[in-house]
C-alpha cells in the first residue's frame, strides 16, 4: 500500500471516529471562543462537509497538492469558511484552529491503523501533517483576502460618504466634511465642490469641519488650498464646526488662517452666509 | 497676428478670453488694455475667462499684473467665470492671486463693479485697488 493510501483508506474507514472526535475538539477544545457564535450543530457540519471533501480529494491522483484541480471543491468550501467567519468577526487564529484542530483525531486513526510499524506511521504522519498545514494556511489566506475586501470597501464607502455638497440656501452651499483628510481626500471634495459651485452659482460656500477629527499644518494646508481656489472663482468661503481644541491646535501650530472666515457652528455660518446674500428674516 | 478684443461698455471695459493664451497673446492684452483704459479713462475692467480651460504660470501671473497695472490706472479689475480645474491649477501653483477680484459670473461682477465704484464715489474719487 502506498505511502499517500493509508491516509485514504484511515479516513475512509475510521471516517465517524474521526468526525466525532473532531466534533468533540471543536465544540469542547480551544478552539471555540466563549462567545459561541457557532453552534455546535453548525460545527458538527462544517466538519463533516469538509471530511467529504478530504475524503473524495485524496481519492484522486493528486493527494499532496492541494493546488490541483481535483482540490477545487475544498479550496471553495474553505474560502467561503473563512468569508463566513470574517463576517461572524472571527479572529484569524481561530479560523485556522478548525483545520489544525483535524491533526489530532487524524493522527490517532493512523495510529491505530499503522499499529507498531513506527516507520511507516512517521512518515504517514508527516505527510498529513504537511497536507493539513497547507490547508491551514490556505485558510488564513482566504481569511485574510476577504478582510483586504472588506476594508477596501469600507474606504470606498468612506469616500463617497465624505463628499457630499448640500445646498442650503439659495446661494449657499454647504460641504459636511467627515474623517480624517488626506490629499487624495481633499482633492476629490474640493473638486465636487468646485464644480457644483459653477452649476448651482452659489456665491458663498460654508465648509463643516466638525466631523474632521484632528487639524493638522496638512489639513490646514488644503483647507486654505480650497479657500483659494474658492476665491479664485468668485465664491466666498466661511469654515464652521471649529471645536475649541482645534481652535488652539491651530493657534499652537501658528497656522496662519489669512482671512478666512471661522465659526464655532453651522447655525452661526449659516446667519453670516444669509446676511452676506441679503436675505432679511423675521420673527 | 490675433488679439483678444477689448469691448467698451460705458464707463467698464469688457474683456472676454475665448482662445488659448499664449505667452504673445498675454503680453498684446496687456498693452492694449492699458492703453485703452488711459484713453478712456475707464473705471472698471471685467475679464472673462470662462472658456479658459488651460493656464500656466505666466497666464496666471499676467492676470495678476493685469489687474495691478489697471489699479495704478484707476481702475478696478473683476475676474469672472473662471473653470474649476483652472482654480485648482493655480493654486497648486502657488498663485492665489490675493490682490484680484473674482466673482462666478460676468452679471455678478458687473454689480461688484458697480457696487464698488459707487462706494468710491462715496469717498471721493479714491478707488479700491
Amino acid at each position: 500500500m502506498s505511502a499517500q493510501g493509508t491516509l485514504r483508506t484511515v479516513l475512509r474507514q475510521r471516517r465517524s471516529q474521526i468526525l466525532q472526535q473532531w466534533s468533540e475538539q471543536l465544540t469542547h477544545g480551544v478552539t471555540v471562543s466563549p462567545h459561541a457564535r457557532l453552534s455546535s450543530h453548525e460545527l458538527a457540519r462544517q466538519a463533516e462537509q469538509f471530511l467529504d471533501c478530504l475524503v473524495a480529494a485524496t481519492q484522486s491522483g493528486q493527494p499532496q497538492d492541494i493546488h490541483a484541480p481535483e482540490w477545487r471543491s475544498t479550496r471553495e468550501f474553505l474560502e467561503e469558511l473563512s468569508r463566513q467567519r470574517v463576517l461572524m468577526g472571527f479572529a484569524s487564529d481561530e479560523t485556522a484552529g478548525f483545520i489544525f484542530s483535524l491533526k489530532r483525531p487524524l493522527f490517532d486513526g493512523l495510529l491505530e491503523q499503522c499499529g507498531a510499524d513506527a516507520r511507516k506511521l512517521a512518515t504517514e504522519v508527516w505527510d498529513a501533517t504537511v497536507l493539513l498545514d497547507e490547508l491551514g494556511l490556505y485558510t488564513v489566506k482566504a481569511y485574510q483576502k476577504t478582510r483586504e475586501d472588506v476594508i477596501n470597501r469600507q474606504q470606498q464607502e468612506l469616500l463617497e460618504l465624505s463628499t457630499p455638497v448640500v445646498k442650503l440656501w439659495d446661494g449657499i452651499l454647504a460641504l459636511p466634511m467627515i474623517g480624517t483628510l488626506d490629499s487624495a481626500r481633499t482633492q476629490i471634495v474640493m473638486e465636487s465642490l468646485l464644480q457644483k459651485i459653477v452649476e448651482t452659482e452659489s456665491q458663498i460656500a460654508i465648509i463643516d469641519i466638525t466631523g474632521v477629527p484632528t487639524v493638522d499644518t496638512l489639513v490646514a494646508q488644503h483647507l486654505l488650498k480650497t479657500v483659494a481656489a474658492l476665491r479664485l472663482m468668485g465664491a466666498d468661503c466661511i469654515i464652521s464646526g471649529v471645536r475649541p481644541q482645534i481652535a488652539q491646535t491651530i493657534v499652537h501650530l501658528g497656522v496662519d488662517l489669512q482671512g478666512v472666515t471661522t465659526k464655532a457652528n453651522l447655525a452661526d455660518a449659516l446667519a453670516l452666509a444669509l446676511r452676506r446674500t441679503g436675505a432679511v428674516f423675521g420673527k | 497676428m490675433d488679439r483678444i478684443p477689448i469691448l467698451r461698455m460705458g464707463e467698464f471695459l469688457l474683456v472676454t478670453i475665448q482662445v488659448d493664451m499664449h505667452d504673445q497673446l498675454a503680453l498684446r492684452l496687456q498693452d492694449d488694455l492699458t492703453r485703452v483704459i488711459s484713453k478712456h479713462g475707464t473705471r472698471g475692467v471685467l475679464i472673462d475667462i470662462s472658456t479658459l480651460e488651460v493656464v500656466d504660470s505666466f497666464i496666471g501671473r499676467m492676470i495678476a499684473d493685469i489687474s495691478g497695472m489697471a489699479g495704478i490706472l484707476g481702475a478696478r479689475t473683476v475676474l469672472v467665470g473662471m473653470q474649476p480645474a483652472v482654480a485648482i491649477t493655480l493654486v497648486e501653483l502657488g498663485l492665489a492671486l490675493t490682490g484680484v477680484a473674482t466673482a462666478l459670473t460676468v452679471e455678478r461682477g458687473m454689480q461688484q463693479l458697480r457696487r464698488s465704484l459707487a462706494q468710491a464715489g462715496d469717498d471721493g474719487d479714491a478707488v479700491e485697488r
